[in-house]
């Protein structure tokens, strides 16, 4: 079985932040790391596509031809990878993005592809899905759990009220919530390994698409505005000197909580 | 271009349609003139006095989906009809489960961006969409640049739902043209989990529990305190990832957006990924052990201790009142 994750190779998310003032996206400089998010999709893809002739494959859109992130994949245990890099693509929206990893990922001709719910720093939780129907897969999106079952896929998917069991035939897209596996720490083998495991890097071009509907140029969006919010007044800060508990109370009561 | 037309994506819930429906209703008709709303199920019917008092004219009934999951028929039952000429203005959709995966389905069918995690709307020519950034630090307001309809995903709790007092809305069916191997998904069994006490985005009182309870076991103190304050429990980020507690308890930019009277923060030391989920609260009390936490620039009352001490000593103190 063929796994292809998509990964996402993002800054550091304990670095702070900032908007690009001219385009008003966010600043993508330095290295890149491989969101946390990955984490749970790569190794979930690792114990699905464990067996003789199994394959996991990442695929990553990034600027600069970074692979950074994608060796953390690597070194988990994927095969190997593809990257989509391109100036063009600077500024992509989610379609946009979506586009180019639904052709990117076609080159692998995966039996399932497994992301992330959302990502850390994007987070618009609508890329799988549009990925998705760009292909014409079916989807199962806030997976709990996946399991295969020879040419189908039962999932436990996340509801409101509790789970819902759904089967769906393969090829499918499935996201994954954070906290279902425990991701393995890559070994120090994995880790020598991972730096001469193929990455095949690709261009807009190469995947044969419109550079008018990626990047910037694509982008049907634009951010008008960027103001600071009202922040709230500070409050009593206290140390406990064993009366927390019942300064708690003390505030819940004025509130009429209790 | 003036916006005369929005449809709303209603959902429904154990009675009737679910908060965040009534809340995008209410937004909806203050900005446009004719609200429309897109449902599905086996009884939409029963919706549709509610839909109308909050402002819909109309449901576009998608019908029993037949164990479907509602992303690929209700997307495609929306994209016909806006291919058939009815287009909206713009579409409001809740930022829910069900309705990220519709929004998903309907953008790449029609070409259309969306603009997800929206907290409010600004109506001028064209209607733009507010965002928080940050953990909430900075609000950016981006619209779209092309022809609609504007797909919005928009976060609960972003507007107050107000009854309109209009009318029930008349159900009018919208069909699910075919859809091939993408719909291929079906609901096999669906497992209600218990759960005592209020719906995390809708209680009263949220008690959060964060990495600082040290182990997976202490969870339990945060289900207590939430119960004697008749309240629900809510996560960090942090302990959903480590797997304590499953992902629909999580609090923050990638989970639940909460806005209870008191919201509790015990052990969290506040990411801007939690802040922007719980920072509209109307009291924040945080209890941590580390001063410099940055939950302390938004809390209220703010307890510097050890959560392993000030817990055990609140459920006590509550179980002594009673």
């Amino acid at each position: 079985m063929n796994v292809v994750v998509c990964v996402k190779q993002i800054p550091d998310p304990a670095a702070p932040s900032a908007l690009d003032p001219g385009t008003k996206t966010l600043v993508r400089t330095g290295k890149l790391i491989m969101d946390d998010s990955d984490n749970y999709g790569v190794e979930m893809a690792l114990q699905l596509a464990g067996g003789e002739g199994d394959k996991v494959t990442l695929v990553s859109m990034a600027p600069g031809g970074e692979t950074s992130g994608l060796r953390t994949g690597l070194a988990m245990g994927a095969a190997d990878a593809i990257l989509v890099s391109d100036d063009a693509l600077a500024g992509s929206d989610a379609l946009g993005t979506a586009k180019v990893l639904a052709a990117a990922i076609k080159r692998a001709n995966p039996d399932l592809i497994v992301m992330a719910t959302e990502s850390t720093d994007g987070y618009t939780g609508t890329l799988p899905v549009q990925v998705a129907e760009l292909l014409g897969l079916p989807s199962v999106t806030f997976a709990k759990s996946i399991a295969v079952d020879g040419s189908s896929v039962k999932v436990e998917r996340q509801t409101e009220a509790g789970y819902d069991e759904v089967t769906c035939p393969l090829p499918a897209v499935v996201t994954v919530t954070a906290g279902v596996v425990e991701p393995r720490y890559p070994s120090f083998k994995g880790i020598m390994a991972a730096k001469s495991k193929p990455v095949d890097q690709l261009t807009v071009a190469d995947l044969g698409l419109d550079a008018s509907q990626v990047g910037q140029a694509g982008s049907g969006q634009e951010i008008t505005e960027v103001t600071e919010a009202e922040a709230r007044s500070a409050g009593e800060i206290v140390v406990d000197e064993g009366d927390g508990a019942q300064r708690v109370v003390a505030f819940l009561e004025q509130l009429k909580v209790i | 271009m003036a916006i005369s037309k929005i449809w709303v994506l209603a959902e429904a819930g154990d009675s009737g349609p679910t908060p965040v429906t009534l809340e995008l209703l209410t937004e909806a008709r203050s900005v446009a003139s004719t609200v429309e709303a897109v449902a599905w199920g086996s009884d939409t019917a029963s919706l549709a006095a509610a839909l109308g008092e909050y402002g819909a004219t109309t449901v576009h009934d998608v019908g029993d989906l037949g164990g479907a999951l509602p992303g690929v028929p209700v997307a495609s039952a929306m994209a016909e009809l806006i291919k058939g000429g009815n287009t909206p203005d713009a579409i409001l959709i809740p930022a829910t489960y069900d309705g990220r995966d519709i929004a998903g389905r309907l953008s790449a069918k029609l070409d259309k961006p969306v603009l997800t995690n929206v907290t409010g709307l600004v109506a001028g020519d064209t209607l733009s969409s507010q965002h928080p950034l940050f953990g909430g630090s900075l609000t950016v307001t981006a619209k779209f640049t092309g022809e609609g309809p504007g797909i919005f995903v928009i976060r609960a709790k972003s507007f107050v739902a107000e009854s309109g007092g209009g009318a029930a809305a008349s159900v009018v069916p919208a069909a699910v043209p075919e859809t091939g191997a993408s719909n291929a998904a079906r609901i096999v069994e669906r497992h209600v989990e218990e759960r005592s006490g209020p719906k995390l985005d809708e209680a009263a009182v949220v008690v959060s529990g964060g990495r600082g309870l040290g182990e997976a076991s202490n969870y339990a103190l945060i289900e207590e305190l939430a119960k004697l304050l008749h309240g629900a429990a809510g996560a960090s980020r942090a302990i959903v990832d480590a797997g304590w507690v499953p992902y629909s308890h999580q609090v923050g930019q990638t989970g639940k957006t909460v806005k209870p009277t008191v919201y509790v923060a015990c052990g969290i030391s506040g990411a801007t990924q939690h802040l922007v989920g719980m920072k509209g609260s109307k009291n924040i009390i945080a209890i941590n052990k580390d001063q410099e936490a940055p939950i302390f620039s938004v809390a209220d009352l703010g307890i510097v201790g050890d959560v392993h001490k000030v817990l055990p000593a609140l459920i006590e103190a509550l179980k002594a009142k009673g």
